[in-house]
This record gives structure tokens, sequence and C-alpha cells, in this order.
């Protein structure tokens, strides 16, 4: 599960045929948008801090934020259908709760991390069945899976478990070295390796095409005879499944598990979804640029961290002032187009 | 052509909603080659003939069979499948998707599980050509392309998957003269292929110039399948409206009415010339006098409603111009339009007019209170007084101001909200099949009413399907047919007879 050779920026600029689609037109511009936000921002950090301007800083963009870049890409699949999964935070927590209880009785580490994908997936999959056959809003349903995950996660302990099996730790503590002494975490590479499975099926696969066709026009799509409704359940399942997997990502992160861990990340994907150019009307947008406006959101935070006088608490303003301009011009992409 | 076994047959066909019979026992057959005309009033079918073909509606009783094979849709993948294709009035393709995706979506040809973008462009330029439409680029995003190419689009997909039925359900209302070549162009064309087309529309002259046989619903009910050429269009008129010519001159010898046009040398209150709205309805010129009946004749669909609406301002005209007492004026929304005393009755009273959980006093205070801002409250003893006149005006019954809407027969609903209108003094009152579906009764004291209103100087503008009634009514009558307004008569002893021939006659 390691393709990520197709996902450096360098070779992300080969011609392709789906690279061909991507050019020209206003359809990117709010993800290019986001492109250029982030090289600005990063451009203002090197000129403040001398050290901002290397290479593991931008690496630890990536490292930092493996969980966020893996919920991004199951929140793109559903925005893009023009849904939307406020339960992948407490999934998460879900998933890292019971990761730990598991590890602590003395269970393997991979019958561990299959269960929890299977809880995290299932979870997802009813939820989408739900949504789907009784024709209810994704947002309440969702809403309902969220507490539902969150209380669940009570239910196994109130305290923080820690994380001290072999393979957990092991995955924690290692880096895999690039050129010179760059080096990223195991972890990057399995997000960065779903990021590239899921451009493929958005792109060049009759599911993908049938995610975007949905968020067109739903109506549409069904008379065109296209899977709606096998598509839309499905969508939430893989939501559920990127949960699971970013759950054991913040595992290898935190080595721990925390009832309380990972509020309101189901925020923090759907910004990174919104800011990376994707409408929430569903239909536009891209997972590459998913992918950017978590690296914003991260960068911002290394901003706060580089500053060290400023509260933790500005990153969410940051965002915030970030989410409402790029819907701002979201509406007016929106307006043009029309 | 009998000897042939029809492409689609559907036998018997019956579908139920709660309440209604959509469809009872109704008999239709498409052959390869030929445009098939489906036709009938709003309401006769026509629209679930179509669904239960295409899979959206599954049907209660009957047999469908395609290609001789006995089929039973219920989603419209099976009628796809099935080579049934279907191009709607609102286009059903993906507007933020590519013209090439559009034509292709759900059948891309994959090379080892990935989509070939390039055979997707090939094949996509191939039946593009194929229909002389190379100028579109299969690139481009659908959303860029005007609703005429986006349906010719629609047509191409349908090429693409090689139907053999082509469904077009009034694919040119919202389309302009030259379009419509265009899109009648590609319709021979298919059908010269094999291609069987089903075609609706509310448009006489273009039904008449380009199917060859049509099949007439009428309340759900087969009336008859007919060659065009055998079909006058007077004919088909009276089998659409389910009255033959004898009856209808009959019903005409009720009295007409008698009061003195009071228009003549005063100034209308609204003049509307050349009013239209792309898409909609064009080519409106009508004044309308203090204290004159002006009546809305033509078909159902024919456009009588839009031009109530433009009257309204619930839609916005786009071209021509409206006149309110002599000055020019711009009618923007309802809100607009009542501050010029103009009121609107709808057609339909449950979703546009009343509220039926509201009491008879509620609705009726509702108008009053709009009127006055909703700072101001009305109070309690001003409210009891208005309504219990309008009660006893209009004889409402019951004669209770704290009955729910809900409660009261058709009737006595229409004339709460007639009276709705009336609490706010208008000038110009559009009455929007104010009788459809109330008993004789209550519709013979609403027609008095309108004439008492008239008599007392209100304008209003009469909408019925009911010709007999228009006629009864009206001072004048303005003929509306194929979404433009084509006559006016002056009611002096006109007969139904005489308007059903302006509305059938010949070409445009």
């Amino acid at each position: 599960m390691s393709p990520l050779s197709t996902l450096t920026p360098r070779t992300l600029k080969k011609p392709s045929p789906a690279r061909s689609r991507l050019r020209g037109g206003a359809r990117y511009a709010p993800t290019l948008a986001t492109v250029g936000l982030f090289l600005a921002m990063f451009a203002v950090g090197a000129g403040m801090y001398p050290s901002f301007l290397s290479g593991q800083v931008f690496l630890n963009l990536f490292i930092d934020n493996t969980f966020l870049i893996v919920l991004a890409v199951g929140m793109t699949f559903v925005i893009l259908t023009g849904g939307i999964d406020l339960s992948v935070g407490a999934v998460v927590a879900l998933s890292m709760m019971v990761s730990a209880t598991l590890l602590q009785q003395g269970w393997n580490a991979g019958a561990v991390i299959v269960l929890v994908l299977l809880i995290g997936g299932g979870l997802g999959l009813l939820m989408g069945l739900i949504i789907q056959y009784f024709d209810i809003q994704p947002f309440i349903v969702t809403l309902a899976g969220m507490f539902l995950a969150r209380g669940l996660c009570y239910v196994i302990s109130l305290d923080s478990i820690p994380v001290t099996e072999g393979f957990f730790t092991g995955m924690a503590q290692a880096q895999i070295p690039l050129s010179g002494d760059l080096f990223v975490s195991p972890g990057v590479l399995l997000a960065l390796g779903i990021v590239a499975i899921a451009f493929f099926v958005l792109h060049h696969t009759r599911f993908g095409r049938t995610v975007y066709a949905i968020g067109g026009n739903e109506h549409s799509a069904m008379l065109m005879g296209l899977p709606v409704k096998s598509t839309k359940i499905l969508v939430y399942a893989l939501s559920g499944l990127c949960s699971a997997v970013a759950g054991i990502l913040f595992s290898f992160y935190s080595l721990s598990g925390y009832s309380l861990a990972a509020q309101g990340m189901e925020l923090d994907a759907i910004a990174a979804v919104v800011i990376g150019g994707t409408l929430l009307t569903g239909g536009t947008g891209y997972v590459l640029g998913s992918v950017v406006g978590v690296l914003v959101l991260g960068i911002v935070q290394t901003f706060i961290a580089y500053d060290g006088t400023l509260s933790s608490w500005w990153t969410k303003i940051v965002i915030g002032g970030l989410l409402l301009v790029f819907i701002l011009l979201q509406r007016l992409f929106a307006r043009k187009a029309g | 052509m009998n000897e042939i076994v029809p492409v689609v047959e559907m036998t018997d066909i019956a579908i139920g909603f709660p309440g209604v019979k959509a469809l009872d026992g109704v008999d239709f057959r498409l052959f390869q080659g030929e445009v098939h005309s489906l036709m009938g009033e709003n309401g006769a079918g026509k629209s679930t003939l179509i669904k239960a073909l295409t899979g959206v509606y599954t049907i209660d009783s009957g047999a469908i069979t395609v290609l001789g094979e006995p089929q039973r849709f219920s989603t419209p993948g099976e009628s796809q499948a099935a080579g049934i294709s279907t191009v709607y009035q609102e286009v059903n393709l993906c507007p933020n998707l590519t013209v090439e995706e559009n034509v292709l979506l759900g059948r891309e040809p994959r090379r080892r599980g990935s989509i070939d973008w390039k055979d997707v462009r090939s094949r996509t330029r191939e039946v593009l050509a194929e229909l002389q439409l190379d100028h579109i680029d299969p690139g481009s995003l659908l959303s860029t392309h005007s609703i005429a190419v986006q349906q010719l689009i629609a047509i191409a997909r349908s090429v693409e998957i090689n139907a053999k039925v082509l469904i077009l359900d009034e694919p040119t209302s919202s389309l302009d003269a030259d379009e419509v070549n265009q899109l009648f162009r590609v319709i021979r064309d298919l059908r010269d292929r094999g291609v069987a087309i089903l075609f609706v529309s509310h448009f006489l002259e273009q039904v008449y110039e380009i199917s060859d046989r049509m099949t007439v619903l009428r309340n759900g009910k087969l009336v008859g399948e007919y060659l065009t050429r055998d079909l006058s269009r007077m004919s088909l008129i009276s089998k659409m409206i389910g009255k033959d010519m004898e009856a209808l001159a009959e019903l005409d010898q009720a009295p007409a009415r008698t009061r003195a046009g009071s228009g003549a040398g005063a100034t209308p209150f609204i003049e509307a010339q050349g009013l239209g709205r792309k898409g909609s309805v064009s080519n409106v010129d009508l004044a309308i006098y203090p204290g004159e009946v002006v009546g809305l004749a033509g078909l159902l669909g024919a456009g009588r409603t839009e031009i109530a609406r433009l009257f309204f301002g619930a839609d916005k005209a786009d071209e021509g111009s409206i006149k309110v007492k002599g000055a020019s004026q711009k009618i923007r929304s309802p809100r607009a339009a009542i501050d010029k005393r103009i009121g609107f009755c709808s057609e339909d009273r449950k979703e546009e007019g009343l509220i039926g959980d509201l009491t008879v006093r509620d609705n009726l205070v509702l108008a009053m209170q709009a009127s006055k801002g909703w700072a101001r409250r009305i109070p309690r003893r001003v409210q009891d007084e208005l309504v219990a006149e309008y009660i006893e005006a209009l004889d409402i019954r019951p004669a209770n101001p704290d009955a729910l809407i809900r409660n009261l027969s058709g009737g006595n609903q229409q004339k709460v909200l007639l009276a709705r209108w009336l609490v706010t003094h208008p000038e110009l009152l559009i009455l929007d099949e104010p009788t459809r579906g109330i008993d004789i009764g209550a519709k013979t004291q609403i027609q008095k009413l309108v004439n008492k209103l008239a008599a007392d100087g209100m304008s209003i503008l009469f909408i019925s399907s009911e010709l007999e009634e228009v006629l009864r009514v009206s001072d004048r009558v303005a003929v509306i047919k194929d979404r433009a307004m084509v006559a006016e008569i002056n009611n002096d002893g006109v007969s139904v007879e005489d308007v059903m021939t302006v509305i059938a006659g010949g070409a445009q």
C-alpha cells in the first residue's frame, strides 16, 4: 500500500489523461487558491523565522496530521455527494479506546487493527443505510452516530489508557529516512497511499464518477441509471473506515486511548475539505485539494508554535476566518459559473 | 405497419397513488421508425405513463413488452438496459461534469479497471459527429451550454446507449424556434434510422409537424390511437377535453352575460404589451378596464397560469411592458403587485393560497395584516366585524369564524380565499381556476360574485378550463395557444365552438 511515488509533488506534474482533464478553467480555481495560500504562508513563515524554511518543517506538517489527512479523504467522498459526516471525530476516539483497551488485555496488534477497521466501517455502513433507506438528513444521522461513538468511549473507560504494545510503540518511534537527515513516519506513507488510492477511485473508476454525479444532481444521476443508492451507502462506509484508520494512526501518534480525544476533529476535517476547494453542496472538488487544506491547517498551527506567545486557540480563530473566506470565495465562483 | 411487432407494447396499464387512479387500463403501442405523440391535458396521465415505461414508477397491473420481451421495470437502470432512453423537460444530466462524461456516465469504457479517458473522448466525438453536433467541445462543462444544447447532449447520450426507444418529454418548452428546428432535425434523423420516438409536447403545431401517430389520454384513461394525418386539430382537442362538438354547442345555450362593456374610451387598469418570459409565455397584448371581466381561454398547459403569474409578479417578465393606470410599471414581485392593488387567487388553493391548519378568521386576517404591516396588530373587534361581514357576503359555510380551513368544502375554501383578497380591496383580481373541483351551487355563487365585483368597478382576469364558464362570465376573451396569446374576442354571442376553432386554427 505504498504507491507514494505517484504522489510526490514532482510526479504530479507528469501529464496523464487525468491531468489533461484537470487542466484549465475556473473549475480548479478554488483549489489553486488554496495551493497559493499555502505557498504564501510558507514564504511568510520563512521570512519571519529562518528555521521555518526547512524540509523537515514541511514534512512535519504531514507527520503531525496523518490522521487528519485520512479523515479528510473520507470526508471528501461524503461531501462530494452533497452529504456530511459529523461522526468521524468520535469514531477516531472510539477506535483509539478500543485499541488501547484490547492491547492492554494482551490482544495481538494485527487482530486489534482488523477489529477496529470493522467497527469503523460497520458504523459508517449502518449510518449510510439509515440515510439512504429512511431518507433522513446525513447531518442528523451522523450526529446520532457521533453521540453513539462518543458514548461508547465513556462506557469503555473514563480514564486515559496508555498503549505499551510493541508494534504500536514501534510505529510511534519509527522514522523512515529520506535524503539528507530528512525523515517521515510510516503513518505518512500510509496516509499518502490512501490519498493515492482515493484519487484513482474518484477520477478513474465508475464509482468515483458516480460520486461526482450524485453531488451534481442526485435525481439526474438516478434517472441516468447510475447506482445512486449503493454509492451513497458506500461513501459513508468509506468515511467510517477512514475514521478507523485515522484512529489507529492517532494511536501511533499519541500512544494512548482517551475518551475525550479528537473532540471537534470532524470539524477540522470538514474545514480542510472546504478550504481545499470542495463545495459543500457537492459535485465539485478534489481529494488532493483536501490534502492541501490539511497542510494549511497544519501550517497555521506551526505558526502559533513558532510564535510561542500566542495561545493555541488562535489556531481555531485563524481556521474559522479562513473557512469563512473560502466559503465566500466559493459562492463568488459559483455565481460566476452560474 | 400492422404486421410489424411493436417495439414497445403496454397493455391494460394501471397505476394508482393514494386517492388517485393516475392510469387506468391504458394500452399503448410504439413502432420502430415512428414519432408517436402522447396527447392529453395536464393530469391526463402522460407523465405517469412515461414514468411507468422508464422505471421511475412500478405498474400496479398490466403488462409491458419491449421488443417482444415481457418487462417489469422497477428502476430507471432496468428500463435503460432494455433499450429505453428518456430526455426530460428539465434536462437530467449533471451540470458539474463535462459533456463527454455526461454522454458516457455509468458506461465509461475501462481498461484494466481504470476508465479509459481517451476512449471516452473519441466515442463522444463519434456520437456528436453522428448527430452533426461536432461544434460541441466534449471536454467542456455541461453547465456552460444552453438548455437547448444540453438537451441535444442528452439525446447524444441515448444514441450512445444505442437506444431503441427515445422518449422526449416536453423537450421544446424552453427552446426558441431555431433550437426547435435543430432538435426536429435530429429527431427525424433518428427516426429514419429506425429509432422509435415517443414525443410529448403541449405545442399542438409542433405535434402536428413532427409526429406520425398519436395516442390520446384523458383522466388516466385511453381515448384512442390515431394517425396524425387522419385526426383534425378540432377532433383532437375535443378528444383531449372529452366533449364532442354537439355537446359543446348545446352547453353554449346558457345565457351569456349582459353587462355593457364599460371599458371603451377609459384608461385600462392594466395594459400589457408584448409581455413575455423566455421559456414561459410570449407575446401577450392584453388590456383590462375597470369594471371588466377578461377571460383567458386555452387548453390546460397552454400558458394561462403563466400569464397570470407575470401580471402578479410571481414570475418576472423579461420582454414587453406593463402599464398600470396608464403609467409604465415594472411588477417585480407579488409584494409590488399587491401594492398596486392586484390580487391573485391561485389555481392551487391548498399549496399556494390557504393555510389549512388555521381558522377562517386567521386566513382572512392574514392578508389584511400583511397589507398593514406586522407591527400594527388589528384589534380583535375589527377582525370580528370584518370576518362576520365576509362570511355573510360570500355565504361561507359553516358560518363559524373559528372553523379550520381544511375542514371546509372546496367551494367554501375557495370563497375564503376570495374573501382574503377582497379584504385588501384590490382593483385587479386574478382568478385562476376559481371553480375547479367545487360543486355546481358554489360554482354559480362564485360566478355571480365575479359579476357583482365587476359591476362595482373591479377589473377581473378570469381563468378557467371550462370554456362555457369563461364565456358566461367574461366581457372579452383572450385565446392562449402554445404559450402565446393568439387572439382576442369580444364576447358578444360567441359560442364555445367559435373559441375552439380559434384554438385549433391552422398553422401559426
